[in-house]
């Protein structure tokens, strides 16, 4: 054993210096990615596993929200007054805020993004809810529906195109957004950027800022799936996007380019 | 409980304030850094998202810009700004340490909100309305500054107020990559221990942020009561910032 380690030792300097060391340092590379695999897995296990909470807490929450605030049009005003001053504070500014509730923990980040999320998807469920024609409410009336089932079996199917459009733009941010718990230790990849700043280490800053990206743009396209399986009416005849837009005028339309 | 206790001590004591370092110089460098970066965003971007608002083209552009800067963490952007050899850390007059890479990183994600709500607001001019000005004989030029700018003007303006507050934010995360601003506040208070300090710095950067908040607000509310916009209520979607 010994020899071996010895050999492994002594060939180490003979060869290229790695593309990662102190004097390359490049931007780009491959042999840390290979070097530090576990190290740059765990950060974006941790990254996926705080989006994937927040965006699911925030849904939890922004469904019965939305469905209140729909019966009673004087909460639908506070509610959204108060998820836009909410949206106003920024992300290194509220995790601190929570930090007194929760410690230096993951719940403090997955509270805190979840909170945006809210933000959005509560305004899209709303607008989704808001995008379901009435004459296609009536006639379940007429059919025989009761509140529940018209909810479950007609209304959010069909207002799930614009809830999926708030529901992209919620992952995405919250991707984004997670870099930021380095603050309190729990920002998966964000860990990385943050360590490859102080030490000047930039294949570290660089993969992590791209797997960021490359999480983001998954995450979207697995919403996008989802969608298309979930509502194949709308590929029939591109139908939906012309009564959306017809239905909820500038606003709508509006969001979808936002979105 | 006792964070917050130390958290009101910091925002009492004078000394936190004033000073070399202190956080009104913090929120002096901020402010100047967000409004130069808006305004070099405004000027970056505004000819071009009305320019491609009016010429059609684009689009695919002008809107999926802000899809990919809602995907890029301003928190990497602004690192690699800084790990680059240039711009660098350097200080930067009043703006303060590393200034030019966060004014860089500030200005870049100011203009996806500003190109994408000036870009769809000129797109969404009614085609009626449009039809009528070239009946009236009106020129491409003519029609642009006469009806398709006044009518775009409250998206637009709805479209500056994201970018602001996203550009305040952003400032704020400058301190993770030992940028200027309030948010050193924050980052030195918990990389030290002192979680008191960076609670009393959140609390500032959020009621600065709500009040630049209120005050586009009752801008945009302003201006859209004077000019009597039927488009005026329009607003668009939200989005937080990191």
């Amino acid at each position: 054993m010994p020899v071996t380690l010895l050999a492994a030792a002594a060939s180490a300097p003979a060869a290229e210096p790695s593309c990662y060391s102190r004097l390359t340092n490049e931007w780009f590379c491959l042999d840390y990615v290979r070097d530090r695999r576990e190290e740059v897995l765990d950060a974006a296990g941790q990254h996926l596993l705080i989006t994937v909470l927040a965006v699911a807490l925030g849904v939890a929450l922004a469904v019965p929200l939305a469905l209140l605030a729909r019966r009673l049009p004087r909460l639908e005003a506070s509610v959204l007054g108060l998820s836009t001053g909410l949206y106003t504070v920024p992300s290194i500014a509220l995790f601190p805020l929570l930090v007194p509730f929760t410690g230096l923990t993951m719940t403090t980040v997955v509270i805190g993004l979840a909170l945006y999320a809210l933000t959005v998807l509560v305004r899209a469920f709303l607008e989704g809810l808001r995008s379901v024609p009435d004459e296609v409410r009536e006639s379940a009336r007429g059919l025989g529906y009761g509140a529940g089932r018209l909810l479950v079996r007609i209304e959010l199917p069909l207002a799930l195109p614009v809830v999926m459009a708030g529901l992209r733009v919620a992952t995405v941010s919250t991707v984004a957004l997670t870099t930021v718990g380095s603050l309190v230790s729990y920002g998966g990849l964000g860990n990385l950027i943050r360590d490859g700043v102080t030490t000047n280490f930039r294949a570290e800053l660089m993969t992590a800022a791209v797997l960021c990206v490359v999480i983001a743009f998954a995450l979207d396209a697995l919403i996008v799936l989802a969608q298309r399986l979930l509502t194949p009416w709308t590929r029939t005849r591109g139908s939906t996007r012309a009564t959306r837009a017809g239905r909820s005028g500038r606003s709508g339309r509006a969001q979808e380019a936002e979105a | 409980m006792r964070v917050l206790r130390d958290a009101w001590d910091y925002l009492l004591a004078g000394s936190s304030w004033t000073g070399d370092g202190g956080m009104l110089e913090l929120l002096g460098q901020q402010l100047l850094l967000t409004v130069t970066a808006l305004l070099l965003a405004l000027l970056v971007g505004l000819p071009v998202a009305l320019g491609l608002g009016h010429l059609g083209r684009g689009g695919f552009l002008a809107v999926n810009i802000s899809n990919v800067g809602r995907a890029v963490p301003t928190f990497a952007l602004l690192a690699v700004l800084v790990t680059l050899g240039w711009p660098g850390t350097d200080a930067f007059g009043p703006y303060g340490r590393a200034g030019i890479a966060t004014l860089l990183a500030l200005t870049l994600f100011a203009l996806p909100p500003i190109i994408t709500n000036g870009y769809v607001a000129v797109r969404e001019v009614p085609a009626d309305v449009q039809e009528a000005a070239q009946g009236m004989g009106m020129t491409g030029a003519q029609r642009f500054w006469r009806v398709e700018l006044p009518l775009a003007m409250p998206l637009v303006a709805s479209g500056v107020r994201l970018a602001l507050v996203q550009v305040w934010a952003t400032a704020t995360i400058a301190a993770l990559v030992a940028g200027p601003g309030l948010g050193r506040v924050i980052t030195d208070g918990f990389y030290r221990s002192q979680y008191g300090q960076g609670i009393a710095g959140a609390v500032v950067v959020a009621v600065v942020a709500l009040l630049l908040e209120l005050v586009a607000a009752g801008a945009q509310r302003l201006a859209a009561r004077e000019r009597r916009d039927p488009l005026a209520t329009v607003t668009t979607g939200h989005h937080p910032t990191g």
